[in-house]
């Protein structure tokens, strides 16, 4: 339950990281989610993955929609200001916050109802708007809170769990993101740890419209035989094209993979990403690779993972507005108001 | 038959232009009226237009009047009939002894003109030709031409003219050149040709002073510049996009940083009116100033931002510039049909701040005035302009801004503060007056972060369903309804001469036309207060207005009575007190419309003696 406190003390050694920060200062409250919910999967990755990057946690701005993903912002960085907003409008939410403040972090997580189904238009415009955030979608294929519609990301073919099979095409986040220009995009699994902590890492300190479709198995609704957004279908289908380390600040590349494995991609903040590829044949750099390449292991019932595509020389929304360096909220009248003796030129000119 | 005498006037006629839409007939027109202007004759202009970009009909007219009655007439004294389509309605549309003024280059049979009227001719479409031989000149210079043609007949000093003509084309001396020389190709041929000037002239005067000429979208953004806003985001939609525009090109002059050059503010065109708000919102939350312009079916579409706007409290400035409903009705058509739509908007119960500004000079202070509220009260202003105010342009006093004046950011709780121990709780009523403290995302490492949401929460801010927490937080906000009474522009009463039982109230864009109906009922005996309501919800002297007077009559642009209803409503009057008086044909409201309205109704409430009526 969500008002119920967590107990704020912890064991003395607990690991400290850059900040000082435990692993316990960028938790939140108690999940209300059913036991076993793939997105409390997600919550603990995004956890450490703030942990690991050393992120101050009152600097990121937590904005979602509405559904069970939608909740989550509660269960992570307690100490950030968060917004559960309005169905399907996560998007436009986070992009006003972003213009308000350039200097947070901005994570909006959604589901695959909030951004597939009511807000496909705000999520293809925040992206084709090259918003500065980390965009993550906790996809299940159906909807929890309402108990088991099916979502526009299940797949045609697929099975509810009263029975009825889904005749409508999928809507693939991941390809539109790619169509629409986003310049961070991939696909995890939240079983996945180790893959999803290092994705996310890097999308928060990628500068641009960063994408991550997560597909997080709802066991309440969707997690039965039949089900293409189940544990066990996506494990058995799951082609991981590459796995990501995220190397910040000044430590070395030190990776243990074998040479010519690893790709090192530098991204516009200084830090790097150590990928060790999987599949030689996947160029990350190439956004019209990615969509063949996605489009033809779909064909073959494979959903593939990893970081599909990142431009490591992005621009944000704020590049193409020329906005000032200082947020636009801390600005006061000196900056803001032309004054009177403006106003006194504006009124001649308009006699 | 009597033979009917030319209309003979000086400063106080109508003409109207009938043009093509896309003939670049408008800044001929503007020039017109800007030119009678400068003669220090008042104007009050209306562009009538339709939903359309090229090729319909549609019609600019410009009221003279010395007596500075800015409201709409009705009526048209000269008709300056440039579109064949319109030709038989525009000339039926003259006043008994009016004139007619037209393109003669073809002629016309006798049938399609009227006897009582003055018809003349210029032939503007040979004078054109033989003087320019680019399709697109032709087309620029008639009007120019007709303009110089009006100059003689109308006894404009062409000298006022010119310098106008100047100052648009100041620094391209050869488009300068060529407008004067058009000017004048009009002017001469209708001195040497006709009878100048007629009936109907303008004479120099005084009447104009300080004021100035501007359209209510432009003050509004204007206002919007000065009141601090740094996020704009909007999705066109008539007769609200100008505001948008006007704000953009407004930021482009006065808000770059003077040293990097970058921009001290973000426009967004959102992918509708649900992105526009939600970016509002968003901003907002964030600490920033923000505000959207639409018109009623973006409205319906925001509500349910709106909702969260009032129940999350967050800021947010909307301006409605409103136009004829229901659904896409007549948009570019002039009403003020959405102030129920507004002061309800969304779903549960919901009470939101409007402004109503009876001009520019009044949108520019309440559009500035409009953040600080929204800041204060942290929830929604409407600001409720109308196309007649919007996109007209309207003679005004002049923009003023005190230098000394600071924003009122509301209660906003810092670092500082939150670090002296102050107790946080974000909906926590500490003053008694309603409003909590907020704080912006990022201030402080451990302290007075919050989760923001539309469900219910307790006074801390952490989600409650339980009954009496939510009820705690519905009546927290009536209180904050009731302060905002006291923080939004009062309503101005004028008494009339002598002592009266019977009281007007109006509001907005009605306001010209109201004044000028006001003398006209005096000289018909009927003597009324009046009070203009500037802001709901509606502070308590509306109510002792109301309670002063037998009845009170409510003049508004809608079909529905809409702010009697809210009157009724608020504050529990008996409606028999309250006599509607309704316009809503999508034209701006006469005061020959409102003074024949409540002039009838006198009139039938005067008893007259039995005896006296058989006799």
């Amino acid at each position: 339950m969500t008002y119920i406190a967590k107990p704020k003390f912890h064991h003395p050694g607990l690991k400290k990281n850059e900040l000082g920060y435990t692993h316990r200062d960028y938790e939140g409250k108690i999940s209300t989610l059913c036991a076993g919910c793939g997105h409390d999967s997600i919550t603990a990755s995004i956890i450490e993955a703030c942990y690991e990057l050393s992120i101050e946690p009152h600097r990121v701005a937590k904005i979602s929609g509405i559904g069970c993903s939608s909740k989550t912002p509660d269960y992570f960085l307690g100490n950030s200001h968060g917004f559960n907003s309005v169905h399907g409008r996560m998007p436009s939410v986070l992009t006003g916050a972003n213009l308000a403040n350039r200097d947070l972090i901005y994570l909006g997580v959604s589901g695959d109802g909030d951004s597939a189904s009511i807000g496909f238009g705000q999520f293809a415009h925040s992206i084709r708007r090259a918003v500065n955030m980390t965009y993550i979608v906790e996809n299940n294929g159906v909807y929890g809170l309402t108990k088991g519609q099916f979502s526009a990301t299940a797949d045609r073919g697929s099975k509810s769990k009263k029975g009825v099979t889904n005749t409508d095409n999928a809507i693939d986040l991941v390809a539109i993101a790619l169509q629409l220009g986003a310049t961070f995009v991939a696909r995890s699994f939240s079983g996945d740890k180790t893959q999803l902590v290092p994705l996310i890492a890097a999308a928060i300190r990628h500068k641009g419209a960063s994408f991550i479709d997560v597909i997080s198995p709802c066991i309440a609704f969707n997690n039965h035989a039949g089900s293409t957004k189940s544990f066990d279908y996506v494990r058995e289908h799951n082609d991981a094209v590459n796995r990501l380390d995220v190397l910040v600040g000044r430590e070395p590349i030190s990776v243990d993979y074998a040479p010519g494995t690893v790709q090192v991609v530098e991204q516009h903040d200084g830090s790097r990403l150590a990928l060790r590829k999987l599949d030689a044949d996947y160029d990350p750099h190439d956004r019209l690779g990615a969509q063949t390449f996605l489009q033809k292991h779909a064909a073959k019932g494979q959903i593939v993972t990893g970081l599909l595509y990142v431009d490591p020389d992005a621009e944000d929304l704020h590049t193409h507005l020329d906005t000032v360096e200082t947020p636009l909220n801390t600005l006061d009248e000196q900056a803001l108001c032309p004054g009177s003796a403006v106003l006194d030129k504006i009124n001649a000119s308009l006699r | 038959m009597s033979v009917q005498s030319p209309i003979s006037s000086v400063n106080d006629f109508v003409v109207r232009f009938a043009n093509v839409n896309g003939s670049g007939s408008a800044s001929a027109n503007e020039l017109f009226a800007r030119s009678i202007l400068r003669h220090g004759v008042p104007v009050s202009p209306r562009n009538i237009f339709p939903s359309n970009i090229q090729g319909l009909p549609t019609w600019y007219e410009v009221r003279v009047t010395e007596d500075g009655h800015l409201g709409a007439r009705g009526g048209v004294d000269m008709m300056v009939a440039m579109n064949p389509q319109t030709w038989d309605k525009d000339v039926a549309s003259i006043e008994p002894g009016g004139y007619l003024f037209y393109d003669s280059t073809k002629p016309m049979p006798t049938s399609k003109f009227r006897e009582d009227i003055t018809v003349i001719g210029v032939p503007l479409t040979a004078i054109t030709n033989s003087t320019y031989t680019d399709p697109r000149q032709r087309q620029l210079f008639k009007n120019i031409i007709y303009l110089g043609a009006l100059c003689a007949l109308l006894d404009l000093d062409p000298k006022l003219v010119e310098q106008l003509i100047g100052e648009q084309y100041k620094g391209k001396e050869k488009l300068l050149s060529s407008n004067v020389h058009a000017l004048h190709l009009g002017r001469d041929w209708a001195l040497q040709n006709l009878k100048c000037p007629l009936g109907l002239r303008v004479k120099k005067s005084d009447k104009v002073g300080d004021r100035i000429f501007i359209e209510g979208n432009s003050a509004a953004a204007l206002g919007a510049v000065y009141g601090g806003a740094t996020v704009c985001a909007w999705y066109p939609i008539t007769p609200s996009s100008s505001v948008a525009e006007a704000f953009t090109s407004h930021c482009k002059k006065y808000r770059h940083d003077g040293e990097t050059g970058k921009a001290k503010y973000a426009i967004v065109q959102g992918e509708d009116e649900l992105a526009s708000i939600g970016i509002v919102i968003g901003a907002s939350w964030n600490g920033a100033r923000a505000f959207t312009a639409t018109s009623g079916p973006g409205i319906s579409l925001m509500t349910e931002f709106i909702g969260l706007s009032y129940f999350a409290e967050i800021p947010a400035v909307i301006m409605n510039i409103q136009r004829a409903g229901p659904s896409t009705g007549m948009p570019t058509r002039t009403q003020q049909c959405d102030v129920i739509a507004c002061a309800y908007a969304s779903h549960g119960d919901t009470k939101h701040v409007l402004l109503f500004p009876e001009d520019p000079a009044e949108a520019f202070e309440f559009a500035a005035a409009a953040f600080d509220l929204a800041e204060r009260l942290q929830t929604t202003i409407f600001l409720m302009l109308d196309l007649d105010i919007g996109m007209n342009h309207r003679l005004c006093r002049p923009l003023k801004w005190d230098d000394a004046k600071q924003y009122d950011r509301g209660k906003v709780m810092t670092a500082e503060m939150l670090e002296e121990g102050r107790d946080f709780g974000r909906y926590l009523d500490v003053d008694g007056d309603g409003i909590p403290y907020r704080t912006y995302p990022g201030t402080h490492p451990t302290k007075g972060s919050y989760f923001t949401r539309g469900t219910s929460r307790d006074r801390y801010a952490r989600y409650s369903e339980e009954g009496a927490v939510y009820a705690d937080n519905m009546q927290r906000l009536v209180r904050k309804f009731e302060t905002a009474q006291d923080m939004v522009p009062r309503p101005l009463q004028a008494n009339a001469a002598k002592p009266t039982k019977y009281g007007v109230l109006y509001f907005g864009s009605t306001s010209p036309a109201m004044d000028e109906a006001i003398g006209i009922l005096e000289a018909r005996g009927h003597q009324l207060d009046r009070m203009r309501i500037r802001a709901f919800p509606f502070h308590s002297s509306v109510a002792s207005f109301i309670a002063d007077h037998d009845f009170v009559y409510v003049v508004e642009q809608n079909r529905d009575a809409q702010l009697r209803q809210l009157i009724v409503n608020e504050n529990g009057i008996d409606p028999v007190r309250l006599v509607p008086i309704l316009h809503y044909d999508g034209t701006p409201i006469t005061a020959r419309f409102i003074a024949n309205s409540i002039g009838d109704h006198q009139d039938h409430l005067k008893v007259t003696p039995l005896r006296k009526a058989v006799t």
